[in-house]
């Protein structure tokens, strides 16, 4: 404790000297003239946080494996930030260069995050559509005579196998080529129902905002008192239901699941297109189309729809995220995709256990952060695009 | 007190960041303030004036920055002083009024507590104080019920008075210089007045010195000693206001102040017994249980210009409204051609919807945004007459040569790649595309500066000559009023005040309140406003006069 605070007032001290430092030897630049106390304060703690991270990644490619074990998730972490930027960067350059010209352009404006976001979903698609090429064993395949082994690295000194280089669950289906069906399981899933989503409420919320008056009362009530009730409690209760459904009607529970995310989801989109579509309602221009004697469908498609797809597109991608982390949350708690189908959530549920080795054996606990792994890194690299294109339709420079 | 100008830019070029290009808005310009003195800064929108205006506070918008010259107040250079230097003078020494109050007070504050912000920051005065202080600038603004405005929240007082507020506050700390940025422009004429009034007494009160911009020629000439001319970031040319509103002696100049004498020959008088186009026939109108309109009664005859005015509040649009059929009246009816219409507008048929077309005021909201320029106009030829492929294209092609617009260079083009003006034209074309027989202009150049504005009304009156058309033309601008109009209807709290031909409307007598209105509209004589005062009764402006009646 005592530490920690003379550290802090260590920082304090520099981060004066630092200032007094730039004010001399740029001679009074407006950028250090200016500067306010806690900036200088904030470079000096991003300083000691960076030194701080060097230091313990040094320490996690000790050769000690008792230090080196205590960083080994900094240690991956840091190697993984910097291969996805450097793939990132890659990628733009290579967006850059190739394609048309409106696509050249688009990349040329395009920051880090958001390129590494969009290469980062073109890898899942091609996983997700090409999944029986790329996997190198079935979904459900449990291979014979092979002891199971949840060590990744394929290193054989470590209890692992080469022809499995994530290693395999606790009753022998590769890992690899779980997560690979994972992708097209988990994500085509969720893009069906997010679908469905905006396909419901976007035309509704669209309905609302142009006819107004009762319909507009009813509908808005509706999704008011959906929405009241917490999603993830609503959606485990009708999920809950289905189960006892399903087999009866002969329709698999996955269908169930698909429309019971996509209504209570559609809740979320049709305030979003209704509150959208008010703004555009009292145009002028619609206004104009109105008094044309033009329809009421093209009204919602040719003069409204247009306007909208800047933020409904925005909305798309972080209700995706959503819906996607609902159905983990719905697997992991063993209502939603059902085994045999390989799913991340279900794969971070059934390996679970493994995390309590993580002190001293960093390897074997990484076998149910792989699943949780994917399942962030495509949160995060949707999330990214979905900023870009929001920045972007908002038209604010810099 | 010394001799040297309060103000000095020297060579001052700002730059603009737009698709991540540098441009110039201001090519070197010199300005000089001594203390004391009004400078008028004019010219259209984009010529960079309010930047210009800003730049001489030392300060930039977002996405600007000053890339060379020098500014210098008090013999302070403002580009080279520390952040800590600026916010001592920003406020104290220098403020800033600017176009829309309603925009710029915050809505969660009382005026008194946002008025007392800059003094009791710079420690000029205590809270008390500056409270007291704020009353009696208020008094000098001559503000209704000066002890109790304060208390009020920015929603609470009208558009004019909010406008006096702002300047009050500005002027809370007696600042040596203010920036006036088109403090009037939003206001109706009458409103003007008792602004320009305020702001010029207590600027000459303090003597403190202060930049005026507007793109309104008459109003600079009241307020200005000297008058600088920017077009396109260029200086056109400065001279004291006397001696430029006399003898100006760029041709830019002279354009600017001709703009004004455009005047349609007088139509011969409408035979008596034709059937109108458009007949409104005693209209009460309401907005839920608001009424807006007191049997309303007029006629629009084919060919001719029926000019509306009024304040805003008055009736005119929600007039339009009507005959639209967008807000049904709750009693009278509209008739166009001999034919009761439908009060609905969905109750009409495509035919009926066809004979009324209208052109909005503001383009931007008018176009949509996501349409190229030939699905705009497209989409009524199609709707209407039925025209598709290469007839379609054709009669476009057309519409865009009546508007004066090359078909093939604007054919694709997004309304976001049009000027204020061509969008204005599109409007129009838009219109016209219905081949109806009446328009109906709702202040369609009051968003526009002065040149283009009287492109927009010369191509209106071809247009009329050509096609036949009415124009019910809705406008608070007296001189578009004078340049377009056969007959005048004056509107007044939903009710008509007073109709006939422009002439007779322009010759004395008038009703009481068509006499405040034109006797409103600001002239190029620099005296005007001294002389009208006098003539009112200083104390008697505006307010008074109207309630008067």
């Amino acid at each position: 404790m005592i530490w920690f605070v003379a550290a802090l007032i260590g920082m304090g001290a520099v981060a004066w000297g630092f200032r007094f430092a730039g004010q001399a030897v740029t001679g009074n630049a407006p950028k250090f003239r200016d500067m306010p106390y806690g900036v200088a304060y904030g470079y000096v703690l991003g300083a000691v946080v960076l030194l701080w991270l060097v230091w313990a990644y040094m320490q996690g490619r000790s050769a000690d494996p008792a230090i080196a074990n205590k960083f080994f998730f900094l240690r991956i972490a840091i190697e993984g930030f910097i291969l996805f930027a450097i793939a990132a960067w890659l990628f733009r350059i290579l967006g850059r260069t190739f394609g048309t010209a409106w696509s050249r352009k688009m990349f040329r404006s395009m920051p880090l995050t958001a390129s590494f976001g969009i290469l980062t979903i073109l890898i899942y698609a091609i996983f997700a559509v090409f999944a029986g090429v790329i996997a190198p064993y079935g979904q459900e395949q449990i291979v014979p005579g092979v002891a199971a082994n949840i060590i990744p690295g394929g290193d054989p000194a470590m209890g692992g196998n080469p022809a499995f280089p994530l290693g395999t669950d606790q009753i022998g289906r590769d890992i690899l080529s779980r997560l690979i069906y994972g992708a097209q399981n988990t994500v085509g899933i969720a893009f069906a129902t997010t679908v469905l989503a905006f396909l419901l409420g976007g035309t509704l919320g669209f309905l609302a905002a142009t006819l107004g008056g009762w319909l507009d009362q009813v509908l808005s009530r509706m999704v008011d008192v959906l929405m009241a009730i917490p999603s993830l409690i609503f959606a485990l209760l009708l999920m809950t239901i289905a189960s006892v459904w399903a087999p009866k009607l002969g329709i698999p529970l996955t269908i169930f699941m698909v429309v019971i995310i996509a209504v209570i989801d559609s809740t979320r989109v049709y305030r979003l297109a209704r509150a959208v579509g008010q703004n555009i309602v009292v145009m002028d221009y619609i206004e104009a189309a109105k008094l044309r004697g033009e329809g009421l469908g093209y009204l919602v498609f040719k003069e409204i729809l247009p306007n909208a797809t800047a933020p409904l597109l925005a909305e798309f991608g972080l209700r995706f995220c959503f819906v996607f982390l609902t159905i983990a949350s719905l697997s992991f708690l063993g209502v939603g995709i059902q085994p045999p189908l390989a799913d991340w959530g279900t794969m971070v549920r059934d390996l679970a256990g493994f995390v309590n080795f993580a002190q001293f054996a960093p390897l074997a606990a990484t076998a149910p952060l792989l699943a949780a792994g994917a399942i962030a890194l495509l949160t995060v690299a949707v999330n990214f695009v979905v900023d870009w294109m929001l920045h972007k339709s908002s038209g604010l420079k810099e | 007190m010394s001799d040297q100008p309060l103000v000095k830019m020297r060579g001052v070029k700002l730059e603009g960041r737009s698709d991540e290009v540098w441009s110039p808005i201001i090519n070197g310009v010199d300005l000089t303030l001594a203390r004391g003195e009004v400078l008028g800064l004019i010219g259209e929108s984009g010529a960079g004036k309010s930047t210009l205006g800003l730049a001489a506070m030392g300060y930039t918008r977002d996405g600007v920055r000053i890339s060379e010259g020098t500014v210098e107040f008090d013999g302070i250079d403002l580009l080279k002083a520390s952040a800590a230097t600026k916010r001592e003078l920003l406020g104290k020494r220098i403020a800033y009024v600017a176009q829309s109050a309603a925009a710029s007070f915050n809505p969660a504050h009382k005026l008194m507590d946002q008025h007392v912000e800059g003094p009791v920051q710079h420690h000029v005065m205590s809270r008390a104080e500056s409270e007291a202080d704020g009353i009696e600038l208020y008094r000098k603004l001559r503000l209704p019920n000066p002890e109790q405005i304060g208390f009020r929240y920015p929603h609470q007082v009208s558009g004019g008075q909010l406008q006096r507020c702002m300047t009050a506050m500005a002027m809370s700390c007696r600042p040596d210089l203010i920036i006036f940025d088109e403090p009037t422009t939003a206001l109706d004429v009458t409103t003007q007045i008792e602004v320009l009034a305020s702001i010029r007494d207590i600027v000459e009160q303090f003597n403190t010195a202060a930049i005026y911009i507007t793109h309104d020629l008459a109003v600079v000439a009241q307020m200005a000693d000297r008058i600088k001319v920017l077009l396109k970031g260029d200086e056109v040319e400065t001279a004291d206001t006397r001696t430029m509103l006399s003898a100006p002696t760029q041709e830019y100049t002279k354009s600017l102040w001709a703009v004004r004498s455009f005047e349609r020959p007088k139509k011969p008088a409408v035979q008596t017994g034709a059937v109108p186009v458009v007949s409104v026939q005693s209209v009460d109108a309401a907005y839920g249980t608001v009424p807006v309109l007191h049997d309303v009664s007029f006629d629009m005859h084919e060919g001719r210009t029926v000019a509306v005015v009024g304040e805003s509040g008055s009736g005119k649009s929600t007039t339009a409204r009507c005959i639209t059929g967008l807000l049904p009246p709750k009693a009278g009816q509209i008739m166009v051609d001999g034919q009761v219409m439908p009060a609905d507008y969905r109750k009409r048929s495509k035919d009926q919807l066809r004979q009324v077309q209208m052109i909005y005021q503001m383009a931007d909201t008018a176009l949509n945004p996501r349409m190229s320029i030939g699905q705009i106009i497209a989409r009524p030829v199609q709707f209407y007459l039925g025209l598709t492929g290469a007839a379609k294209r054709k009669k476009v092609d057309k519409l865009l040569e009546q508007i004066e617009l090359e078909p093939t260079q604007y054919y694709n083009r997004l309304p976001s790649e049009l000027s204020g003006g061509q969008k204005q034209r599109i409007g129009i074309a838009r219109a016209l595309a219905a081949e109806p027989k009446f328009i109906i202009c709702d202040e369609v150049t009051s968003a526009l500066d002065q040149l283009v504005a009287e492109g927009i009304l010369r191509l209106l009156a071809r247009l009329q000559d050509e096609l036949a058309l009415s124009y019910m033309f809705i406008t608070h601008d007296l001189a578009t009023v004078k340049a377009i109009a056969d007959e005048v209807v004056v509107m007044k709290d939903g009710r008509v005040v007073e109709q006939g031909l422009k002439d007779e409307m322009f010759t004395p007598p008038h009703h009481p309140y068509t006499d405040l209105l034109l006797s409103s509209v600001p002239e190029m004589d620099p005296d005007w406003l001294n002389n009208l005062l006098a003539e009112r009764g200083v104390d008697n402006i505006g307010d008074a006069a109207v309630n008067k009646m």
